[in-house]
């Protein structure tokens, strides 16, 4: 089993739709976000390309965040998904200066915390809330082990990248292009 | 022209717009671990060496402030600490590829050790000191009998606890500026550095004045040559290791890093170091001071300038 989500940049429309899902699901504090919504403008008018993307943390499968942590409080849980368990969290911030895409913050109550790609709904079968309420069903989610599955055959089918590969931190979040 | 903007508006309190969870308390810290390291390495070294009573200042009584410093430093990192409550799950964990689990345990081992390496010299100290109890007399006079192992121990500890600092901050590919091997060696140079100053302000002996005085001017020698290879390490790397260098190169760090921490920290003092050898009057605490400031700044100009550093995608 090995989670994870593609994103296609070419319906997203930035409606924040899948931020605000997040936040009133995971009951997230008010003024943080564990998934925003990024819009690329590349050119100089008239000649302009618009990229809109939502970005969250990529549960990356060589997770810097999980390497420095001093505690194993920052771990790989059931299909990949890294996670922070709250109870061993000091606080220490070496994973938030570890994760080249800043997806992590501290919760007001003192442990580290980012997106769980929804694991409480997904260990029912359900998508992560930020997938589920997408107008545009531009995010799929699924397992990449299982070939038939819809993010399987939308990686086989279209051209995608990831952010920053280069990192070499090996994301599972994919942006279809 | 490329644009990004995050139109959700993520403004993270201490992640957004530049990232900035350490503050005043790691760099702090980072300093006061160096200073330790250096100064037990000293006292260890010149142990194994046999040249205790030629070096009193060095091996018997810089040691004494280490538990001092440690446990200052030791505050800091608990203050910096957000969930501090439970810090000690440190300690049910041994992370091997996690650099501050490694600083975790050093410092563990090396608080009590330094605390131990003290009481076999206090009675050189104070000649009038009292263990009151002749359990701890006993107790003290079988460690003196251990100084040697303690003393190896002691510098391979020391040598860690000076390293890791660098390595703790180099392990994170995701922050540019940090992302060089050279930072544990460089952070262990400069502690040792600051701690050869200090040994040669508070010694009261020419020997050993003029020995730390040149045991300092090789070791800033070799800061600025590791200074050197950072940028150009940085230059020859990829396109964000080159940001990350200009951010000293004309950025905003240029003039805090080159005026200060190398004109003022590095280059002034070695000078006066030198006219000092050369009897020409210098008064000590020039250099010292100079120095142990330009310390302090180099790890909160290093700090800051990793968390402004970043990928871009």
């Amino acid at each position: 089993m090995r989670y994870a989500m593609a994103v296609d940049t070419l319906k997203c429309v930035g409606c924040n739709d899948c931020v605000v899902a997040c936040q009133t699901e995971n009951n997230v504090p008010i003024g943080y976000c564990r998934d925003w919504i990024v819009e690329k403008t590349t050119g100089s008018y008239p000649e302009l390309q618009l990229e809109i993307r939502s970005e969250r943390c990529n549960h990356c499968a060589n997770a810097p965040c999980v390497r420095t942590c001093p505690t194993e409080a920052s771990h790989y849980a059931e299909g990949g998904i890294v996670l922070v368990e709250e109870s061993e969290c000091i606080g220490c911030k070496a994973c938030i200066t570890s994760c080249p895409y800043d997806a992590r913050f501290i919760h007001p109550e003192g442990y580290v915390d980012k997106c769980t790609f929804c694991i409480h709904r997904v260990e029912k079968g359900q998508d992560p809330a930020c997938v589920a309420v997408c107008p545009t069903h531009c995010m799929i989610f699924g397992d990449l082990d299982d070939p038939n599955s819809d993010i399987s055959r939308a990686m086989a089918t279209r051209k995608w990248k990831s952010l920053i590969p280069e990192a070499g931190t090996d994301p599972k979040v994919f942006y279809l292009i | 022209m490329i644009e990004e903007i995050i139109t959700s508006g993520r403004m993270n309190p201490e992640i957004d717009p530049i990232l900035h969870v350490w503050g005043w308390e790691i760099p702090f810290y980072l300093f006061l671990g160096g200073i330790s390291a250096g100064i037990l390495i000293f006292s260890a070294y010149f142990t194994l060496r046999n040249r205790q009573d030629e070096l009193p200042v060095a091996v018997k009584w810089m040691p004494l402030a280490v538990p001092f410093l440690i446990g200052i430093g030791l505050i800091a990192l608990l203050l910096d600490l957000s969930h501090v409550l439970y810090f000690w799950q440190l300690f049910t964990n041994i992370r091997w590829e996690s650099p501050m689990s490694w600083g975790a345990w050093t410092l563990a081992i090396i608080m009590p050790l330094s605390i131990a390496w003290i009481a076999t010299w206090i009675e050189d100290i104070f000649p009038n000191w009292d263990w009151k109890f002749d359990e701890a007399k006993a107790v003290v006079n079988w460690l003196k009998d251990q100084r040697r192992i303690m003393a190896q121990v002691l510098i391979l500890l020391s040598v860690i606890l000076g390293m890791y600092t660098g390595i703790l901050l180099s392990a994170f590919n995701a922050r540019p500026f940090w992302n060089t091997s050279i930072l544990g060696p460089l952070f262990l140079t400069s502690g040792l550095s600051a701690s050869a100053a200090l040994v040669s302000y508070f010694s009261k002996t020419a020997v050993e004045k003029r020995l730390f005085t040149r045991i300092d001017i090789i070791l800033i020698a070799i800061e600025l040559f590791m200074i050197i290879h950072l940028f150009m390490g940085h230059l020859a790397g990829t396109q964000v290791h080159i940001q990350a260098a200009k951010m000293f190169l004309g950025g905003p760090f240029t003039v805090p890093f080159w005026v200060f921490v190398v004109g003022l920290g590095l280059i002034l003092p070695v000078i006066l170091e030198v006219l000092e050898l050369k009897h020409k009057f210098v008064p000590a605490i020039v250099p010292v001071v100079l120095i142990v400031t330009g310390n302090i700044m180099l790890r909160f100009i290093v700090v800051n300038a990793g968390q402004a550093s970043r990928w871009l995608y």
